[in-house]
């Protein structure tokens, strides 16, 4: 068992990231995880998709214990999450996440969003960290919005700062919940293009989505949960055209003819 | 179909037409749009015109401003008699301090607006140093009120009237605000002894009457003292007053708190940042400023409850004025001081809240969607 996780599905040599072990959510009674199993590799890009409700973003959010798992194991980078805050705080500086409603500071400028976490949590001085700002909102192409507020700024561009802000703290590991679906159609491209930039740069990635498109273009796996549980996961072609599971099927057909 | 005066994509940008702007349309829009609005402003201006000029006449061109008593301001005029004001000034601003120490109170109350200048103002010069000042205030005025140290001693038995307002509303307003907070995180806490305690004191403050916790600090914590401490009646006010302003403060700004979206936590958590970093940077900056409104009121809240202090015998505006209403030269002149009374309340009360608006405006960032 420990042998098996310590090594990646199909490529033994490269290093894993992230190891979840048989792992159960509940909440209160309601049991929405349900022995997931999951290793990922450094630098691969994984999909997650699947119906409404199965479970997706709790996943996701147990990665960085926004929630807690009742069973099981996860380890980050080689650190368990455990009910020790110190561990809790080390994983959550190396794993950036970039939610479906943007979530930035409204108070704060594009600029201060983006250096608040360097400079309280790496401790970096305010001008190293306005200068990574200040590239970082280059690679997303905002730089000419730093001083605004979030608040005057569309959803797409507000998506492009709160990935910039995650890209801030140099994380190892990025995880998406459904960046793109809080905005409009024609704003979609310009977020999914900065992620393919991302993904093309090599980071380790995690990405609730259901923009198919994105999911062959930068995905190495796709993973199908329902109900809690992972019910299939394959590389991307192979998912899309040779789907194993009945729900799977149903699934595709669901949002590929909508 | 009309044709446009403009090819499709070449329309310019035009002004509104004239009749929705300017002061006629003003008119129009506000006071005439309709049959409710026209009887509402026909009520209202007859109303002005029976007010004002009767109250004109009662303050100031009938008034008397000088005088030794009261029957030579009626000997002079049928109006307001001012001169008792005049006479009961310095009684109303300085209560019973000693005459010859009042400058204390004079470069107190200068140092108090000088201390306020960088606390409210954003922009003020050297706001630094100043917030350095802001903070070592409440120690430097204390010492000038109370002596000691080279000046000499005033008993707290000598405060009174506006002073003694302005000990006690600022003080209350400048402990309730810290102290409120640290309640409405405590009753956030995952911790359940900080929960509980937060609660049970935030009900018990909120729910005992204010007037019921003077009596309490002026007699019967004598019972629960060892006998022979003195403990300053003024202190005892005080520290009622602002943990009962503290209570309010705290529900007040947990409602700020809970108006925050969980992204905003979510986001702050998922960065790392520790409980007090994210409180401090993004969580409270916040929530108070939702809160403003709330906040402010409760300050006027407190500001105003001052008055009941006449309860238990310290004398404030309310009690300097009734005093003096008992000197048989001035009685019967209650109209003139509770009315100049009321105009001091209502200046500071006044300013709190514009200076509010002043707050909620210049926080507005960005429109929300
Ligand atoms: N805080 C919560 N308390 C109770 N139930 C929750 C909570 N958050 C999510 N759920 C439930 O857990 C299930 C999975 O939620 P979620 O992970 O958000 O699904 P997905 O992201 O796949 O749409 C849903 O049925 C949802 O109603
Ligand atoms: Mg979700």
């Amino acid at each position: 068992m420990n042998e098996s996780a310590n090594k990646s599905n199909g490529n033994p040599e490269r290093e894993i990231v992230i190891v979840i072990r048989k792992m159960h959510k509940w909440y209160g009674q309601f049991h929405v995880l349900k022995d997931i199993n999951l290793n990922v590799e450094r630098g691969e890009k994984i999909v997650i998709c699947g119906p409404s409700g199965s479970g997706k973003s709790t996943l996701i959010r147990c990665i960085n214990r926004l929630e807690e798992h009742q069973d099981g194991e996860i380890i980050v980078d080689g650190t368990e999450l455990t009910n020790d805050l110190k561990n809790v705080e080390l994983v959550r500086r190396e794993v950036g996440m970039v939610f479906q409603h943007f979530n930035l500071f409204p108070h704060l400028t594009v600029l201060d969003n983006c250096t608040l976490a360097p400079i309280w949590v790496r401790k970096e001085p305010r001008e190293e960290a306005e200068a990574t700002a200040m590239e970082y909102l280059e690679r997303v192409k905002i730089p000419d919005q730093a001083n605004k507020f979030p608040g005057q700024l569309s959803g797409g561009q507000q998506q492009r700062v709160a990935i910039a802000r995650s890209l801030c703290m140099k994380p190892r590991v990025m995880l998406f919940d459904e960046p793109t679906s809080a905005l409009d159609p024609e704003m979609i491209k310009e977020v999914l293009d900065v992620m393919i930039e991302l993904a093309k740069g090599g980071m380790t990635m995690l990405c609730v989505t259901h923009e198919m498109g994105f999911a062959k273009t930068v995905a190495d796996r796709v993973i199908f949960m329902d109900e809690g549980e992972i019910i299939e996961q394959n590389k991307p072609h192979e998912f899309f055209d040779n789907p194993q599971h009945d729900r799977t099927k149903l699934f595709l057909s669901q949002i590929l003819n909508h | 179909m009309e044709q446009s005066a403009y090819k499709p994509g070449e329309h310019p940008n035009l002004p509104p037409p004239s009749n929705t702007v300017g002061p006629i349309a003003w008119v129009r829009a506000n006071l005439i749009s309709s049959p409710t609005n026209i009887v509402l402003t026909v009520l209202s201006i007859w109303f002005l015109y029976e007010i004002i000029p009767a109250t004109l006449e009662w303050a100031f061109m009938d008034a008397a401003f000088t005088g030794e008593s009261r029957d030579e301001c009626r000997a002079k005029a049928g109006g307001a008699c001012w001169a008792f004001i005049g006479e009961r000034f310095n009684l109303f601003t300085y209560g019973f301090y000693p005459a010859d120490e009042r400058w204390r109170i004079d470069l107190a109350f200068v140092l108090l607006c000088v201390a306020l200048l960088p606390v409210l103002w954003d922009r003020c010069p050297f706001r630094k140093y100043g917030l350095y000042f802001a903070c070592a205030f409440p120690f430097i005025s204390g010492w000038l009120l109370l002596g000691g140290f080279g000046l000499m001693p005033v008993d707290t038995d000598e405060f009174g009237g506006f002073m003694l307002t302005l000990v006690i509303g600022v003080t209350g307003i400048t402990f309730s605000l810290p102290i409120g907070i640290i309640l409405a995180l405590g009753r956030q806490s995952d911790m359940p002894i900080v929960r509980v305690f937060s609660i049970w004191f935030i009900e018990f403050f909120r729910g005992v009457p204010l007037i019921t916790l003077l009596f309490v600090a002026s007699t019967m914590l004598n019972y629960f003292l060892p006998t022979g401490t003195t403990f300053d009646l003024l202190l005892r006010v005080l520290i009622m007053v602002t943990l009962f302003a503290s209570a309010y403060m705290a529900e007040v700004i947990r409602g700020g708190l809970q108006a925050l979206p969980r992204g905003q936590y979510e986001a702050a958590d998922s960065m790392g940042l520790k409980y007090w970093t994210s409180m401090r940077l993004i969580i409270l900056p916040q929530a108070l400023k939702i809160s403003i409104p709330g906040i402010v009121n409760t300050f006027i809240g407190l500001y105003k409850d001052t008055t009941l202090v006449i309860i238990i015998g310290l004398l404030d505006p309310l009690g300097v004025g009734r005093s003096s209403l008992a000197d048989t030269k001035w009685t019967g002149l209650s109209n003139e001081m509770y009315l100049f009374v009321a105009i001091f309340f209502f200046i500071s009360c006044f300013g709190m809240s514009r200076y509010s608006l002043y707050l909620e405006k210049k926080l507005a960032t960005g429109y929300e969607r």
